[in-house]
């Protein structure tokens, strides 16, 4: 438990030399706004509407795929520790398990889907 | 005075951390400028030694511009939401033995999760400025991102499986003997599939398209200034450095080099420098490709080349009988 | 003592997070707080001596799920909801609904407190219990022996949701 205290004590050191920084600037530096220097910067022209505005699927998907290899990955750390005290029939677990994931790439690709639309 | 002992490493690390970090901006705008036959940054101390320095006042002492449209809370978090996963990834990283935060038994692990939580502070800079460009560039850096997590997880995984043990310390010691990256085909193959995603990762070029200058100005912080820039510039250069160390320890053999032991750390600096110079080298030499393209690298190529790539590695780490750790 | 002084900072987050999570208005601000709560229920996992479960709660809920969540926010583009008027003429704020939420939210906090009563163990960490869920090794040793059925199981399971991914982003393309 020790080593994590250390990364818990790291972590706050982090947080606390962001705010320790942000504060000093605020001390340091000027403060002159006006309405049109606050405009949202849109290469010098007036800006219009709000900047959120609906995404297209195309994002949704890769989203998707990634969670899917994501679990995978998740599946593959103890594999790769385990490796050497099983042998050859982790190797051949795992691959069982790739060639079923691997159907599913191979229809996404199929259809097209692993290029951006 | 026993309980300052856990504050003194991580006040080291910190700080040696954001002074690398610091100085790694000079080395990559003299390496640039060199590859174009410039000079550089030359006038603020010799060489141009104490820009960094200038820099950093510089940015502490300008305005902070706040737009009326952004999202204040989203918007004045994202930075310090950004910058805690960037520094955070050093935590497990020895840089020599018994040299760090903490050792833990599941380094490399805990390196993999962090370095991919950047995208939070990352979405949350573009989607809280509420401006065009930033929250376009945050949606394809993200994108970019999690496209690339994966290869950068599996090839990261061939020198763990190589060493057989997540622990960071060890897959540096498994290196006495051969590096890994001269290990027969595996170590090369998984050596550039490694920088490929770390390159693409970091959202540099020729993956910049969440920036691309002519397109989205200045991409996810085109609204921030000052401090808060500056913090998110820092994040970014540390999230490279931070990768360019996992480089050099999974591959280069870590703190292992001629001379005394306490030179160690000093080859680990070494080597990871010369993995960022890499990086470095990649972006200033090849043009931006497309989105499609970007996407297409991954799916399609890198994620089942990675995979296929660790299988390998099992069976010859099985085959031969080579032990671990 | 640093241990409870953690116990009691995570926790805090993760309820206290989890809490606002429920109470904005503007759905991303929701994703960002329930990362929040992710992250602090990671923390609480270390505690737990079980630091393989934190990294993959990390990495598959904080990371993957959160983005296909904030993905989906961008997807919908729903910055409000119209929280007047909603909370006026929904049905489901109508009198007898609004008793028969009221009424499955106390059966759970029943539940619950039935749950962490019948719990006789909670003070011994996971990975004692357990012995697996601390090492990644030996959880790597189990799964690939004993368990590797559920876990060829597993693979099918992933393929469902990703056939059912491409059949659904294939319907969208067709029909524009």
């Amino acid at each position: 438990m020790g080593g994590y205290l250390s990364v818990v004590i790291y972590l706050v050191m982090i947080v606390a030399f962001a705010i320790v920084s942000l504060a000093v600037a605020r001390v340091l530096r000027p403060r002159r706004p006006f309405a049109a220097k606050l405009q949202t910067y849109e290469c010098g022209a007036e800006p219009f509407g709000q900047a959120w505005v609906q995404f297209p699927v195309g994002f949704y998907l890769v989203a998707l795929l990634f969670i899917v290899f994501d679990a995978l990955a998740v599946f593959l750390f103890p594999w790769v520790l385990a490796l050497r005290g099983l042998g050859m029939w982790a190797v051949v677990a795992m691959v069982v398990f790739l060639a079923i994931l691997g159907l599913g790439w191979f229809y996404a690709f199929r259809e097209r889907l692993l290029e951006w639309q | 005075m026993e309980w300052l002992t856990p504050l003194v490493a991580p006040f080291i690390v910190l700080n040696a951390i954001i002074g690398i970090v610091t100085y790694v901006t000079l080395l990559e705008r003299k390496f640039a400028a060199r590859m174009q036959s410039r000079v550089g940054p030359y006038r603020v101390g010799p060489h141009g030694l104490l820009q960094p320095i200038a820099d950093a006042i510089k940015l502490m002492m300008k305005e902070d511009v706040v737009p009326t449209a952004v999202d204040r809370p989203v918007y004045n978090l994202a930075p310090i939401v950004f910058l805690v996963p960037c520094m955070l990834i050093f935590a497990t990283i020895p840089f020599a033995p018994g040299l760090g935060v903490a050792d833990l038994n599941i380094g490399i692990l805990f390196f993999l999760a962090v370095s991919a939580m950047e995208i939070v502070g990352l979405f949350m800079a573009g989607w809280g400025s509420n401006n065009k460009y930033a929250l376009l560039s945050a949606m394809r850096a993200v994108n970019q991102v999690i496209s690339y997590d994966l290869p950068f997880i599996f090839s990261a995984l061939v020198p763990v499986l190589l060493a057989g043990s997540l622990r960071l310390s060890d897959i540096a010691a498994a290196q006495a003997g051969l590096w890994f990256v001269f290990y027969p085909v595996v170590g090369q193959l998984a050596f550039i599939a490694f920088i490929v995603s770390t390159v693409a990762a970091e959202n540099r070029a020729p993956f910049d398209i969440l920036e691309a200058e002519s397109e989205l100005v200045a991409g996810f912080r085109v609204e921030y200034s000052g401090m808060k820039f500056a913090i998110i510039q820092l994040a970014e250069y540390a999230h490279v450095v931070g990768a360019s160390f996992l480089g050099a320890l999974l591959f280069l053999g870590a703190w292992a080099g001629p001379g005394p032991e306490w030179l160690g750390p000093g080859w680990f600096l070494l080597k990871a420098m010369f993995v960022f110079l890499l990086v470095t080298w990649v972006r200033w030499s090849f043009v931006r490709i497309r989105v499609d393209q970007i996407l297409a690298l991954s799916w399609k190529v890198l994620l089942p080349a990675t995979l296929v790539l660790l299988i390998a590695a099992a069976i010859v780490v099985v085959w031969r009988g080579t032990p671990g750790v | 003592m640093p241990e409870t002084i953690a116990f009691y900072v995570f926790s805090a987050i993760a309820i206290g997070a989890s809490a606002l999570v429920i109470g904005q208005r503007n759905p991303m601000h929701s994703v960002l707080l329930l990362i929040a709560s992710f992250g602090a229920l990671a923390g609480l996992y270390i505690q737990l001596d079980a630091p393989f479960v934190a990294v993959a709660q990390i990495i598959i809920y904080a990371g993957a799920i959160m983005v296909l969540f904030l993905f989906v926010v961008m997807l919908l583009n729903a910055p409000q909801e119209d929280a007047a008027e909603w909370d006026r003429t929904h049905p489901l704020r109508q009198g007898v609904l609004a008793r028969f939420g009221s009424l499955l939210a106390l059966l759970l906090v029943v539940e619950l407190v039935w749950a962490l009563l019948g719990t006789s163990d909670v003070d011994r960490p996971v990975g004692e219990q357990a012995g697996a869920a601390g090492s990644v090794r030996a959880l790597g040793k189990v799964l690939f022996t004993e368990y590797v059925f559920p876990f060829e199981a597993t693979s099918v399971l992933i393929l469902v949701a990703m056939v059912g991914a491409v059949v659904l982003a294939r319907r969208e393309s067709d029909e524009s």
